[in-house]
């Protein structure tokens, strides 16, 4: 294992930023009895979108648990803006967390769960109940609001917990791979929310094991890799460096020919191979959010129906080595 | 950067956000306690000793006689059943079924983080879930002393009852007799909510505090201290003879039991609320 890369990520525009403005890892370790999590971490994330990308079992999710106090770290400190997650009082009040869990308190239809959590919080009736639609309509979630979170499909659970993370108005959204097991209509949606969370001024960190989906969206991107922070940057290097790397995804659907011929008017789709079984296609593309959008629509003007969709390669490490390179150079 | 924070509802200030916040612990929990599969053997085993005591008054001639000749009798009889059936087994496992659950349960269900990630002290969340266990097993357990008694009484008729509670000393001995049910409730309560929290697998403990809560009569004075059934016995109305192996100590006058359980379990709280801070949420293999 190489020695640890701590890197404070820092652009001319983020050196201003005050501490208190900032989300900061201190020399953090954490270990699992003997299994390491993550190692010797120092990070400061200034606002905007900020990407963690890193492959599964690469500590993504230990940092997010790190960052919101679900554990504790072995070593070092962690600061979101000036506050500690160990006075949860205060702190909950400026970060929201949707979490990896896919499980909720027996029972409650999508406003219970919200609304709640808000009244644990201490907020009044009147003003819970008005928190929590808002939050509903911010998700697009009103419709099934009162039904039970049981029937819910995949997609609506992800999208309750996402209101219910940012129902109490956090500035700090942590977003643990949420665009996992999305279908492509949902996950455009989604997409589309974090940008228009962003542009209302939070502060999101959202990971995810596919570079690709998220660089779109992102400020900037950390990538962990075995419990080390290997590379961090501004995002439009990483996003020169993905054009020449595309994304292969696996499609299983009817009408192939049709997707294909539509898909090619698009400038970002490289590559398409449809299956010898006519029930599929692999498609290679430069930019996975408007192919994701592209499908939406394809699905909706075709009536196709998809049965999976996957991204095939999900290799990073062309990325890392321009990364780390280009750092090295720049130094 | 602060347009979100602005809008932010403002929360107050420290003791009227507490209580508010842990009406909002109480609304959840209250629910869960009563309502959910869980539920089900709290409620079975409330029921035994009123249908023991309803069989009997139904069936048992002697019991009846007994009840209706020599009452003083029928309440040593009654004393024995509420301390070995109610308080050691019914009040005992009902409470370390609820207490136990009430962060064990939403482990299992892999629910906890929802509370970890509001914004509430952890302290206030072991109040909140620590009442509501207390409402639960208070409501359920008073029911069941209540109902023991109703049919202890009943073959005596209303008249003579009347007499008994209003004229006689039966008003003080059923008071006695619930407040001591909710005594029990506030302690093992406690004591279980700390056991959930402090072992992987509790039933091991659980058994191993109802053994020495059995054996607590053959101890020596000191040790009989350490233990919840000698406040609670110290208290109970008519006496109940622990037999003939019985150690006799000192017996503890009625304000020091009832102080010495409530410092027991305040102390006990203080625990569960260190335990709860360092706590993390791992809910196994994802
Ligand atoms: N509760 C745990 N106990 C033991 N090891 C764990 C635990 N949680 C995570 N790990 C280990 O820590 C490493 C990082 O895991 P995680 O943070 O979940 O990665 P990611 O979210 O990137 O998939 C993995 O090797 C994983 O096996
Ligand atoms: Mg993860």
């Amino acid at each position: 294992m190489e020695a640890a890369i701590n890197i404070p990520i820092n652009s001319t525009a983020q050196a201003s930023v005050a501490t208190e403005q900032m989300i900061i890892f201190e020399d953090v370790s954490k270990f699992y009895g003997e299994i390491l999590g993550v190692n010797r971490v120092n990070l400061s994330i200034a606002p905007g979108i900020t990407s963690l990308v890193g492959p599964n079992g690469s500590g993504k999710t230990t940092l997010m648990n790190l960052m919101t106090g679900l554990i504790q770290p072995t070593r070092g400190r962690v600061k979101v803006l000036d506050f500690s997650p160990s006075d949860p009082e205060v702190y909950f009040r400026h970060v929201g967390y949707c979490s990896q869990f896919d499980s909720f308190p027996a029972g409650h239809t999508g406003y219970e769960f919200i609304y709640s959590y808000l009244r644990v919080q201490g907020y009044g009736k009147k003003v819970a109940d008005q928190m929590t639609w808002q939050a509903l309509e911010r998700v697009g979630l009103t419709e099934p609001a009162k039904r039970k979170v049981a029937g819910y499909s995949k997609g609506m659970r992800q999208r309750v917990r996402l209101a219910q993370s940012i129902a109490h108005h956090p500035t700090v959204i942590v977003l643990d791979e949420p665009l996992n097991g999305l279908d492509p209509m949902a996950r455009a949606d989604a997409i589309r929310l974090f940008r228009e969370l962003a542009n209302s001024g939070l502060h999101l960190i959202i990971s995810s094991h596919i570079l690709h989906e998220v660089n779109a969206m992102s400020d900037r991107v950390i990538f962990i890799e075995s419990g080390y922070v290997k590379a961090a940057g501004d995002v439009e290097g990483v996003r020169n460096e993905l054009e020449e790397h595309p994304l292969q995804i696996l499609v299983r659907c009817d009408q192939p020919s049709t997707l294909a011929a539509r898909l090619f008017q698009e400038s970002h789709i490289v590559e398409v191979r449809i299956h010898d079984d006519r029930m599929g296609m692999f498609v290679k593309t430069r930019n996975t959010d408007m192919f994701y959008e592209l499908l939406h629509h394809a699905v909706l003007e075709y009536n196709l129906n998809i049965e999976t969709v996957a991204t095939v390669d999900n290799d990073l490490n062309a990325v890392y080595h321009y990364l780390i390179g280009a750092r090295q150079e720049g130094e | 950067m602060n347009a979100s924070l602005a809008e932010t509802p403002s929360l107050g200030s420290s003791w009227p956000l507490w209580r508010r916040q842990i009406v909002g612990i109480l609304r959840l929990e209250i629910k869960k306690n009563f309502l959910s599969k869980r539920a089900l053997p709290m409620y079975l085993l409330a029921a035994i000793p009123v249908v023991i005591l309803m069989m009997l008054a139904v069936f048992d001639r002697g019991m009846q006689r007994g009840v209706r000749t020599n009452l003083s009798q029928a309440f040593i009889v009654f004393s024995n059943l509420h301390e070995g059936l109610i308080l050691r087994t019914v009040i005992f496992f009902g409470c370390a079924w609820i207490f136990m659950n009430l962060f064990r349960g939403e482990v299992v269900d892999k629910s906890l983080h929802y509370y970890f990630l509001s914004a509430v002290k952890r302290e206030v969340l072991v109040v909140g879930k620590y009442l509501s266990g207390l409402i639960a097993s208070c409501t359920l357990f008073l029911l069941t002393t209540i109902g023991a008694l109703f049919f202890l009484l009943l073959p005596r008729g209303l008249q003579a009852n009347l007499d008994y509670i209003f004229d006689g000393p039966g008003w003080a001995q059923i008071v006695d007799y619930l407040g001591i049910t909710i005594l029990a409730c506030i302690g093992y309560g406690a004591l279980f909510m700390v056991i959930g929290l402090f072992f992987r697998n509790p039933i091991i403990p659980a058994l191993l505090v109802y053994g020495w809560e059995w054996l607590n009569f053959l101890l020596p004075p000191m040790l009989k201290k350490i233990s919840i059934i000698h406040y609670l016995h110290s208290l109970v109305p008519v006496p109940v003879n622990e037999g003939p192996l019985a150690i006799i100590g000192e017996p503890t006058p009625s304000w020091i039991a009832i102080s010495g359980m409530l410092a027991v379990t305040a102390i006990v709280l203080g625990l569960a609320s260190v335990k709860i801070r360092r706590m993390e949420i791992q809910y196994g293999s994802e």
